[in-house]
């Protein structure tokens, strides 16, 4: 018998499907091979807006291996009135070929199915599709406010608590800004992919998502199936940070395999990745903080203006991440939309959080200028005991922890706060600093446990491991909670026929999928007699953590963290370079350290990204994406990314049986923020406008 | 991508033969390119003409003490080649900076010449552009061109040339060897490139069907003394939003011998002679490096959001001639 | 008389021969992934322009999807699946295992492929573009981390592990240097 004296949680361990990433064994979603696979190419919309006049299919259908054309007179009919798991509609661009409307630059109009994907390529480039083409807007900016109305997204539209004209005008200091953040897509490596197939009336999906309950509920609402009679698999995932749920990829595969009885597999294209799999709204934010002389806040105000398209209402709530940070007698709060001729952005990594803590904590920065007094200081002076509008106590609130660790490990204390002065060669040097916090929460799910007649244990939890390390976790996680070594149990993932869980999204996903994993780990734990036999089908425990996520307190509960960066800036040529970058947080328990810092570092990373080269452009005049590849829209890349530190004060939920919170957001939070206040360091000009490209350092004379 | 013929050639003769002036026809390099185009549907060829195993790879010196290089040789190896970074250090330096290593392993000297613009009207076959449908027009005089050209562009088209390689062989005068059915030919760099006027899908003077087969780079002594420096909006795989390739020789602070080519500025790599005249013979100074970019740059003409181009260009310009001068001096 | 469109080839992958007809427009990534059943090679952006299908051709790192498969006969190519020798992982691949230099692993064979041909480049004294002075007879430029990141820039990763990716090449190309 095997006593497991210390526990796993806490303890570094490699990735239990590691070797199978390294060696390319592992298969993602398009990567399964299928007998009689048919490949499916989706055709797009070429204008924004107006009607399809026609399909010139005849053609297309004589071409070297085609098999079908679906489109709005032929495709089968789906039904997209309903609320799926996430308690929202879907975005009716996954309701394919359903009508003759165009929607946006993009739409999808058509499905070539063909023998091979050469095939199919050619096939629907050659396909030909005109247009009554009708005017459209795709302008968005912040004069846009007077067409825009506040909506209730996954946070509540507007917040308002005292008067806040009042309060600025008896402020000592008002920061009066203009923030905007542009649109952003989240290209994961792994293009949206899916297979569907019949196979004894059974819909079989294998995909590329954050959660196969999600994606298969949707698709049996769509093509009105009995939920049991759809299968999703997702095994391995190759990024999703908001972007993979359902997308017209599977409502597609799904489509043709239906009507060509046969398997069909359809494939996302990067370019048209940047028109169907989701985007994050653009924002234009206005930030006005009043502070009396010593920086303590009287009033905050923080306005967030964002685009949706013209049939789904998606807020991007960035105004909604200033609601836990500070104290202020007035604190108004609000994120509106405004209806464009463009496709419906989505959820993309900390959606509110990292556009909102960009113009909040650079507002906060501006402040403490104003102030003269320490940017640390400054948030260490308006720390609220309770949350600054809900009055509901933390949960747990370790922020100022991070920042005096962090201060302590970047060397912040020695730091001349005068801007500009700092030279290194051609490159001028700056340091800032910025707060995170996002939400933890979790959402119920069904895992079952079972304890094998062979002494190890099987967890099966429709979890998504989307590189998050999910499955290592919970590995680890079930150990603990069955008090034996990790090698003796096995976690199976990612398979709707699981049963229900929750998604990899909203930093939600370990925690949920955790918590419910102990809960039936530690039941079959005491049900398990001592040295009794186990019966040959083993013996399983199934736990459901509805009830008792439902009795959790209200509480402000939320991670934080304190974000450091080192810049230089040439300011002869407009270059910006990341020289180092710490991020300290309080983000509960730390399952498992390797793959949390490794986490944690990333989402840093796409705050560096976001901070300096992030921008999807969008031609006013054609209403698509200029330079829609990964060599028009810039992400980070190896040279841009320095030595980055990670770690963690000691922070446990107190309400979670594993004391986790989640860390899939946090690292993005602030730290965009944390770079635009270093680069203000360096030069003594505020970029109030993201990417800080080259051209915008160069060309600031003043202000930018 | 429709349907298309291969043919491999190994003799340059050959190559040219089975091309056989077929404008539906293309010769294929390393294939980073002219691939890429074909997935977007901006190339459309009925034919390739595989010139990879052509016995061109070669670098080697010339009777004169210049260096012959092989239309072949990847990009890789021409920045590793010990006479390129003895010699041309430009040169290699703008080869390094270009693209990645595994493109760089396989993208040959030719086919980076004829490279085509990353212009994202260009690369968007639902977008009109005059260099690839002329006459549909040119949306990014009005549109996105914060990345376009401020120098020797027209209303037809703004678009840049994309290649680093090609602004260090402008500057130090390179000439490009070519061969047709008829036999071969030479170009200078400086006459390789046509200008944009009403005819932007017009890019080279290279008769139609002619292979290139090498680059000659005269003996250049002030090459030696020479480096590349490319800005661009990430630290590294991204095209130019400005380059410059400068090389320098001081003699008792006075300028002896200067050469100064510009990239992502123009539709080619942009020779700045204009600049060279004016700096020859005057003293090593920073105001005088920037009176001759002034100089150079007084003809750009830059659109509402490419302005910075020219203060970008300016600066690169002293920055970099000071540079080579602190190195003269040592 | 138009010229066919396809070819018979054969194609030599990880050291076995495969025969097979291909559609001239078959790139190397898809028959790779489509024909030989090697799916370890990813395609990320099928473009050039992110890395994930990078393969060693005749020992040089490219990327597989701007490569036709019809061009690839005659050359040796060496895919993820045949960088370890058996059993026993590549070095570069241990130390992207232990030091968790990946995180959905979409981007990692085409990172490891990378980082196998950037460890032969800087031993055959290659320079890059991080490397201060490129003449021949300044000598190969030590490995450090601003080399690896440049060196390795072909090579996107969204999740964002490229702290962790330069550290496990650096602790392979250590392991190499001390086995040479």
């Amino acid at each position: 018998m095997t006593t497991a004296t210390k526990g796993s949680v806490g303890t570094s361990h490699t990735r239990v499907e590691g070797r199978d990433k390294v060696t390319g064994a592992a298969r993602y979603a398009a990567e399964i091979p299928f007998a009689e696979l048919a490949h499916g190419w989706l055709v797009l919309s070429t204008v924004a807006r107006g009607r399809i006049r026609a399909l010139d299919t005849e053609a297309v259908l004589r071409m070297p291996g085609v098999l079908t054309v679906l489109h709005h007179h032929n495709a089968p009919r789906v039904d997209n009135d309903y609320v799926g798991l996430l308690g929202v509609p879907p975005d009716p661009s996954v309701a394919l070929f359903q009508h003759d409307r165009v929607i946006h630059m993009g739409w999808p109009v058509a499905l070539v199915v063909a023998e091979t994907s050469e095939q199919a390529r050619e096939a629907a480039e050659a396909l030909v599709v005109t247009y009554d083409q009708e005017p459209h807007d795709v302008a968005f900016s912040a004069e846009r406010q007077t067409e825009a109305y506040p909506v209730d997204g996954h946070a509540p539209g507007v917040v308002e608590k005292g008067d806040l004209e009042a309060q600025l005008a008896s402020s000592a200091v008002v920061v009066d800004a203009e923030y905007t953040t542009p649109e952003e897509h989240h290209n994961p490596m792994e293009p949206h992919a899916a297979t569907a197939l019949w196979e004894g009336g059974r819909l079989e999906v294998v995909d590329s998502n954050q959660g196969t309950s999600w994606v298969a509920g949707e698709l049996a609402n769509l093509f009105s199936l009995d939920p049991a009679s759809v299968r999703v698999r997702s095994e391995h995932v190759g990024g999703g940070f908001g972007s993979k749920g359902v997308r017209a990829h599977q409502v597609a595969a799904v489509m043709a395999a239906t009507v060509l009885q046969r398997p069909v597999r359809v494939v996302m294209t990067r370019r048209q990745m940047f028109s169907l799999a989701g985007y994050r709204s653009p924002t234009a934010q206005r930030v006005r903080l009043g502070a009396d002389a010593d920086g303590r806040l009287r009033a905050l105000e923080h306005q967030s203006l964002n685009m949706t398209s013209s049939v789904h209402e998606f807020v991007e709530p960035s105004a909604a991440a200033s609601r836990a940070m500070y104290d202020a007698d007035a604190h108004h709060t609000a994120s509106r939309i405004v209806r464009l001729d463009v496709p419906t952005p989505t959820w993309m990594r900390a959606p509110g959080e990292a556009p909102g803590s960009f113009a909040l904590e650079a507002a906060l920065d501006e402040l403490a200028e104003r102030c003269g007094i320490d940017p640390i200081e400054l948030r260490v002076l308006n720390e609220p005991a309770v949350g600054p509008v809900s009055g509901l106590p933390f949960s747990s609130r370790n922020l100022i922890a991070c920042f005096r660790e962090g201060a302590r490990r970047f060397g912040w204390a020695d730091r001349d706060p005068r801007p500009g002065v700092r030279r290194d060669g051609r490159w001028l040097l700056g340091t800032g600093t910025a707060a995170a916090s996002f939400p933890a929460g979790a959402m119920p799910s069904t895992p079952a446990v079972t304890a094998e007649a062979d002494g190890t244990f099987t967890v099966g939890v429709n979890a998504a491991d989307i590189g998050t390390g999910a499955r290592t976790a919970l590995a680890l996680v079930a150990a603990d909670a069955l008090g034996v070594p990790t090698d003796r149990v096995r976690v199976r993932i990612a398979d709707s026929d699981l049963g229900p869980a929750m998604i990899a999204g909203g930093s939600m996903g370990t925690r949920s999928w955790a918590w419910a994993v102990t809960t039936a780990a530690e039941e079959l734990r005491q049900s398990l007699a001592p040295g009794a036999d186990i019966p040959p089908e083993g013996i399983t425990v199934r736990s459901n953590t509805a009830e008792a996520i439902g009795a959790l307190a209200q509480k402000e509960r939320h991670s934080f963290g304190a974000q450091f960066a080192e810049v230089a800036v040439d300011p002869a040529t407009g270059e910006v370079r990341v020289r180092r970058m710490l991020g300290i947080f309080a983000a509960g328990r730390i399952v498992n350290p390797l793959t949390a810092r490794n986490q944690l570092v990333g989402g840093m990373i796409w705050g560096i990204s976001m901070a300096l080269h992030e921008e999807a452009v969008r031609d006013r005049s054609t209403g698509g994406l200029y330079g829609a590849d990964l060599a028009g829209y810039h992400v980070a890349a190896h040279a841009d990314i320095p030595h980055i530190e990670a770690d963690w004060v000691d922070d446990p939920d107190p309400d979670d049986p594993v004391g986790i919170k989640g860390i899939g957001e946090i690292g993005i939070v602030g730290a965009a923020a944390a770079v635009a206040n270093a680069v203000w360091h360096a030069t003594g000009v505020r970029h109030r406008h993201l990417p800080i490209r080259p051209d915008r350092v160069l060309m600031a004379g003043g202000d930018a | 991508m429709r349907e298309f013929g291969y043919q491999r050639a190994y003799d340059v003769s050959g190559a040219v033969a089975l091309l056989d002036g077929d404008g539906e026809a293309r010769f294929l390099g390393g294939g980073t390119n002219l691939v890429d185009l074909m997935k977007t549907g901006v190339e459309r060829p009925a034919l390739l003409v595989d010139v990879r195993e052509l016995p061109l790879n070669r670098i080697e010196p010339t009777a004169d003490g210049g260096l012959r290089i092989g239309a072949t040789v990847t990009n890789s190896d021409l920045a590793a080649h010990p006479e390129v970074r003895l010699r041309y250090p430009a040169l290699a330096q703008a080869v390094l900076a270009g693209a990645s290593g595994q493109l760089r392993n396989m993208a040959t000297v030719g086919g980076n010449l004829l490279q085509r613009t990353r212009c994202g009207y260009f690369a968007d076959v639902s977008s009109a552009c005059n260099k690839r449908n002329p006459g549909s027009g040119c949306p990014a005089v009005t549109g996105e061109h914060h990345n376009h050209a401020v120098l020797g562009a027209s209303d037809h088209c703004v678009a840049t040339h994309p290649s680093d390689m090609g602004v260090a062989l402008a500057a130090f005068d390179a000439v490009v060897s070519y061969e047709t059915a008829d036999g071969p030919g030479e170009l200078p760099l400086a006459d390789f490139y046509l200008p944009v006027g009403e005819t932007p899908h017009l890019e080279t003077a290279l008769p139609p069907g002619a292979l290139i087969t090498g680059v000659t780079l005269p003996p250049t002594p002030v090459a030696a003394n020479s480096r590349y420096r490319k800005v661009r909006e990430r630290a590294s795989y991204a095209f130019a939003i400005g380059s410059i390739a400068a090389a320098l020789d001081v003699e008792d602070g006075v300028v002896r011998d200067v050469r100064l080519a510009f990239g992502a500025v123009a539709s080619r790599p942009w020779r700045a002679r204009t600049a060279e005249r004016a700096l020859l013979g005057t003293r090593a100074d920073a105001e005088n490096f920037a009176a001759a970019a002034d100089a150079e740059l007084a003809d750009a003409k830059p659109l509402p959001h490419n302005g910075y181009k020219v203060t970008l260009m300016r600066n690169l310009v002293v920055a970099c001639l000071s540079e080579l001068a602190e190195e003269a001096a040592r | 008389m138009p010229p066919s469109t396809s070819s018979d080839l054969t194609l030599s992958v990880n050291g076995e021969k495969y025969t097979l007809t291909v559609d001239h427009r078959t790139t190397l990534l898809d028959a790779l992934r489509e024909r030989l059943d090697l799916t370890g090679t990813k395609k990320g952006c099928d473009q050039g322009q992110c890395g994930a299908c990078t393969v060693l051709v005749d020992g040089r790192r490219a990327v597989s999807c701007l490569q036709l498969a019809v061009a690839a006969e005659g050359r040796e190519i060496t895919t993820i699946e045949g960088v370890a020798d058996g059993d026993q992982l590549h070095p570069v691949q241990q130390a992207f295992l232990d030091l968790d230099g990946f995180q959905c692993g979409y981007c990692t064979p085409g990172q490891i492929c990378s980082a196998i041909a950037l460890i032969e480049e800087h031993a055959a004294g290659w320079p890059s573009a991080a490397t201060d002075d490129i003449r021949p007879d300044a000598g190969p430029p030590p490995l450090t981390p601003e080399e690896i990141r440049e060196r390795m820039s072909g090579n996107l990763c969204r999740c964002g592990a490229y702290v962790s990716i330069v550290q496990a090449v650096a602790r392979a190309a250590e392991t190499k240097g001390a086995a040479a």
